[in-house]
């Protein structure tokens, strides 16, 4: 069974299509990048696999179930923005994550703490953006999930962020489980991507293995899809 | 170490050419041990399915291999080792020729100018 699967997925907004008759197969134990610009579908879809929104026609299926408590369980999710309370310490939260989620992992999410130098007593509300962005993926990526989804994770971030987040991605990601990281910032990424899909106005114009395609176009990830979407 | 790669070129086979040249340099000793597929994806920072693409190539060139549940380990043939260092250098020296080539310099020039000005610890 796979992991994800859309078939004919469609989503419309007053009338709108946002998403156009998506097929998709996600599968096990790789690291795909889902590519688009800005406002071309990506967090809908994503928004779809994890039960937030529900299709306007077609599926999503998580293990072959529709999205609910049971992908819920196995599908760690960082959306694009914050929803921790800033009035918490880290310790608070760790707890409450604890209590919320059977597979989030404290002791992990303990030590990816302390490589950051960050006390457990620490308010949220004291802390800066980045450092914020970074307790955020370490409570994502200390779950023991069968799917990571990332929206977006390095939206803004500096370069030293966005190298820390690469490697907290790829050393943490359970042996088996898939990442589906979303981003318009694709040369920072590329070169952890197993396979690649573009997304554009609601529809996937490309899925390729990252290798296969560089091989293909002789050029980066980044270059090809410049040129397919050429302004 | 930090590895760069060059993401216009497919990542698997860069990986492929620095392991060869670690083998073929003696950085990785003939015989010896090497990390985990997903240790080295670590230590590299890249994918631990390319890491795995790269070894089965390396593989498949006799370059490592594999003892059953016991790991990966550099060949130890040493005529290999040498046959691999050999086309590495056939390379490396055309590539010299033909640049040189490109800015007039006749093959029999380019020589001369390699014991000229090439310093022995390198270019000078």
């Amino acid at each position: 069974m796979e992991l994800v699967e859309c078939k004919e997925l469609c989503k419309e907004f007053d009338g709108k299509p946002i998403l156009k008759n998506i097929n998709l197969t996600i599968p096990r134990g790789k690291i795909i990048g889902l590519l688009g610009k800005n406002g071309m579908g990506k967090s809908t879809l994503i928004k779809l696999m994890n039960d937030l929104l529900v299709p306007s026609s077609g599926e999503v299926l998580i293990n072959g179930s529709k999205p609910g408590v049971d992908s819920k369980k196995i599908i760690s999710y960082l959306p694009e923005r914050t929803y921790l309370d800033k009035s918490m310490t880290i310790a608070q939260v760790f707890k409450f994550f604890e209590e919320f989620y059977e597979n989030f992992n404290i002791e992990k999410a303990t030590k990816l703490l302390k490589d950051l130098d960050l006390e457990l007593n620490k308010k949220i509300s004291q802390m800066s953006k980045g450092m914020q962005e970074k307790l955020q993926l370490i409570l994502v990526m200390s779950r023991e999930a069968q799917l990571y989804i990332l929206d977006e994770p390095l939206g803004g971030v500096d370069p030293a962020t966005r190298d820390y987040i690469l490697d907290t991605i790829l050393s943490n990601f359970n042996e088996g489980a898939s990442v589906i990281i979303s981003t318009h910032l694709i040369a920072d990424i590329e070169r952890i991507l197993d396979e690649v899909i573009f997304i554009d106005k609601g529809e996937i114009v490309l899925t390729s293995p990252a290798d296969d395609l560089r091989k293909k176009e002789n050029a980066s990830i980044d270059e090809i899809f410049r040129r397919c979407f050429k302004c | 170490m930090e590895y760069i790669f060059d993401n216009e070129r497919p990542i698997y086979i860069q990986l492929v050419e620095i392991l060869r040249i670690e083998i073929i340099s003696g950085k990785l000793e003939k015989g010896q041990k090497l990390l985990s597929v997903r240790e080295l994806a670590l230590k590299m920072k890249v994918n631990p399915n390319t890491m795995q693409k790269a070894l089965a190539e390396l593989e498949s060139k006799k370059l490592i291999y594999t003892e059953r549940t016991n790991g990966k380990y550099v060949t130890e043939d040493e005529k290999l080792i040498e046959e691999v260092k050999r086309q590495l250098a056939k390379e490396k020296v055309n590539n010299y020729i033909n640049s040189m080539q490109s800015i007039g310099i006749s093959y029999e020039e380019s020589i001369r100018y390699l014991q000229e000005l090439g310093g022995k610890d390198g270019i000078s």
